[in-house]
Parts: structure tokens; sequence; C-alpha cells
């Protein structure tokens, strides 16, 4: 049961992390619970086959790709992309309420959550879990130079999510 | 440095990844270009609003426990994923030519080796390993005999033999049903002390070894047959309390 061992001290710690990047990736909690499951148990199966030193970044890729099968099965459910965020933005509060943590929090994931997927995970990967772009080149499977315009263009897409008032109104002629 | 390359190269050095030199081109650019310093602001305003918000998800409750839980159950017998498929292939061939040889010529040399050509020793010490996480030991909960023998009726095809013991300090705990290698078995549970005893039984045509013990894993098993039935008895109790206990069971 050496492996199990093993596995229990290199892998499990990051449970944490890869909880995290499939709740943002998924946009839901249950379904990021299902998916860590199903990651770590597929992690556990080709764990003889890991033999680098970041098992971070490892568990990492094996979550993104269960992740992004999982989207794939529910791909129905998961069509919106982009969603009807008249629906889901609450309307813009006050510029006092906004300066609190907490609607900026709320603003924040509202906005995340629009990114696409791949916008997505540069984000969190970057501003969440602070990967470097070795990292996030390795657990995406993009080439370094990419990851930077990946990113590039994520946050200037955040620039625009933020700076757009949130009321039907302003998003009907976008 | 132009405001061209100093904008493919702003994400780079937000984000630490520039070297030495590279970065104090951009900064010298800076120092004389607004626009570039608004960008650049504007980034990090935007890293520090994410970083003070909380994003970070906890993990859910019990996700950490769940998990080991499913590690434990799904952890491969002979010792894990290591155990490539040539070795797979490699103990399949082996079994085959064991049985191919014939069984009974082997019959004097069996002290140690499987409890049964159908189903292996790890098997059996596997399903009592995973019979003593919570909530798994026992089907039927009683130290009745008359409880739990007739629990077993339409369950299994065939009547297990439910005595208790507790006289001779081996109590009856129970019975459960448990899958072994396809095959639906009935498993008789006995306390020692502070062990458990699992006695597996199934029906077994009876071309087979009469009797054989083993360890695996820490754990002893003696398996032995009567009236058309195997039984396999698995305990993390030592060698002689198995035996007596067998002693007492086939009595």
């Amino acid at each position: 049961m050496q492996d199990r061992e093993q596995f229990d001290q290199l892998v499990l710690p990051h449970l944490r992390a890869a909880f995290n990047l499939a709740r943002w990736l998924l946009r839901s909690r249950e379904d990021a619970e299902d998916v860590t499951q199903e990651a770590l148990l597929r992690a556990f199966r080709f764990f003889s086959g890991f033999h680098g030193t970041d098992a971070r970044a490892w568990l990492l890729q094996i979550v993104r790709n269960t992740c992004y099968s999982w989207m794939e099965k529910n791909r129905s459910m998961q069509s919106a992309v982009e969603f009807d965020e008249s629906l889901h933005l609450s309307p813009l509060p006050g510029p006092e309420a906004q300066a609190l943590a907490g609607s900026d929090r709320e603003r924040l994931t509202k906005a995340l959550e629009q990114l696409s997927p791949r916008s997505r995970e540069v984000i969190v990967l970057r501003e969440l879990e602070g990967c470097s772009y070795k990292e996030i080149a390795s657990i995406t499977a993009m080439p370094i130079g990419t990851v930077m315009s990946a990113l590039a263009r994520a946050r200037a897409r955040l620039h625009e999510l933020l700076a757009r008032p949130s009321s039907k109104e302003a998003v009907r002629d976008v | 440095m132009t405001c061209d390359d100093s904008r493919s190269v702003l994400h780079a050095y937000l984000d630490g990844e520039l070297d030495a030199p590279r970065a104090a081109e951009f900064e010298h650019h800076l120092e004389s270009c607004a626009s570039c310093t608004r960008s650049l602001e504007a980034e990090e305003s935007l890293r520090s609003s994410i970083q003070h918000a909380r994003l970070y998800e906890p993990v859910p409750r019990g996700l950490e426990n769940r998990i080991r839980r499913q590690l434990r159950e799904s952890s491969v017998p002979f010792g894990g994923p290591k155990f490539a498929l040539w070795r797979w292939l490699a103990a399949t061939a082996a079994l085959l030519l064991f049985v191919g040889v014939g069984w009974k010529a082997l019959e004097k040399s069996r002290q140690g080796s499987e409890p049964s050509a159908s189903i292996g020793a790890l098997e059996i010490v596997d399903a009592h390993i995973r019979s003593l996480q919570p909530g798994h030991l026992t089907d039927v909960t009683s130290t009745d005999q008359h409880t739990v023998k007739p629990w077993f009726n339409g369950k299994v095809p065939f009547a297990p033999p439910v005595r208790d013991f507790a006289a001779e300090g081996y109590p009856l705990v129970g019975g459960r049903l448990d899958v072994l290698d396809g095959q639906t078995v009935a498993a008789l549970v006995y306390g020692r002390r502070k062990h458990f005893i699992s006695v597996f039984v199934w029906p077994e045509p009876s071309t087979e070894a009469e009797q054989s013990t083993g360890a695996k894993r820490g754990y002893q098993w003696i398996s032995w047959k009567q009236d058309g039935l195997r039984f396999c008895a698995v305990s993390d109790t030592n060698r002689d309390d198995l035996a007596a206990f067998k002693n007492l069971f086939s009595r």
C-alpha cells in the first residue's frame, strides 16, 4: 500500500487547489464536488505514471481534463458560456455599497463566470493559485507564449465586464 | 522600448515573468509614458481586487473523507496501481498453468497458497478489510444464530451453518453478503477479543483441496471444506486463535 501513502502525501494536499479550479471551471460547487472526486480517483489510477516533482500541476492537469470532459458531456446545460447576465447580475449597487468587499466579491465572481472557460482557467491559475507561466502551460497544454496572451485577453475582458453597468438597458446593445 | 513593445510585455512584467534586463527596460519606458503607466496601474488594481475578494473556494466539508474512502475501496489488490498490466497477465498465466498442471498433484504443497481454485487469498483478505470500514461489517447484526441463519434464506442458494461460539470466546456478531470474483457468498462475522473474524462460505464442487492456510497483508486465513461448502476464515487475530476457531466451527 506504498502507493496509497505516497498519493496521500504528494497529491491529496492539493485537494484545495483541485476543488477551486473545478468550481471555477464548472461554475458550480455541486458539480465541482463530483468532478473533483472523479479526478482524484483518476489521478490515483494514473499515479504510477507520475514521476515529476510538481504534484500540484500534475493533479490540476487531470482536474482540468476531467472538467472539460464533464462540460462536453453536459454541453446542453453549459451551452450558454457567456450566459444571460441580465438574469444573473443584480442591479448596480450604489457607490458606497460597491466599496464593500462583499459586493466586490459578487461583482468579480459574476465577471469571472462570464469569461470563457479558457480565459477563466488562466485567471484562476494565475491569480488564485499563483501558478507561474510555466506551470500554467503544463496544466493547460498551451505553449508558454500563449499563456501570456491568454492572460492579457482574459484581463482585458474582465476590465470590460467590470466597467460595464449591469442594468438591462446597458446590456441590450452589446 | 515603444508603447507597442511595452504592451506586449506588460503582463509578463506584472506576473514577474520578465528577466531583469527586460524588466528594467520596461520600467524605463514607464518613466516617460503616462499611458502605459495607467495600463499597468489598471492591471495592478484588478489584481488587488481579485486578491481581496476572497474568491478562493473552500473545500466542502466531508469531500476529503469521501475521497479517502473511495480511494480505499478502489485500491487495486496486489498492492496498487504499480501492479502493471504485464504482471497481471503473468499472474493470470501462472494461475492457468497452475490449474492446468493439476490441482490434485499440488495438494500437498498447498500450505500458504490459495484458499480455493476459484477465489484468491487476496480477494478474501480484501473483502475482510473492506468489511471493517464503518457500516460494512454486517448486513444483519445479531448474536442470535436463529436470526442470522434465516436471514440468508433466499439471498444465497445454499444454507450456511450458523452457530454462536460465545461460550468458547468467539461470539457471533452477525452476517452479510459479499461478492467474491463475481460470486455471491455468505459471510459470517465473529468476534475474538478486539478482533473480528469473517467466515466466507460458498458452495464448491468436490475436486478441491481440503484445507489450506496462509497470511496476506498481515491477515491470517484458513480454508476448509465441509458438506460441499467451502469455508474461509480471515482475521488479524493470531494463527492459533484462528486454528482453534476453525476446529470449533467445523466440529
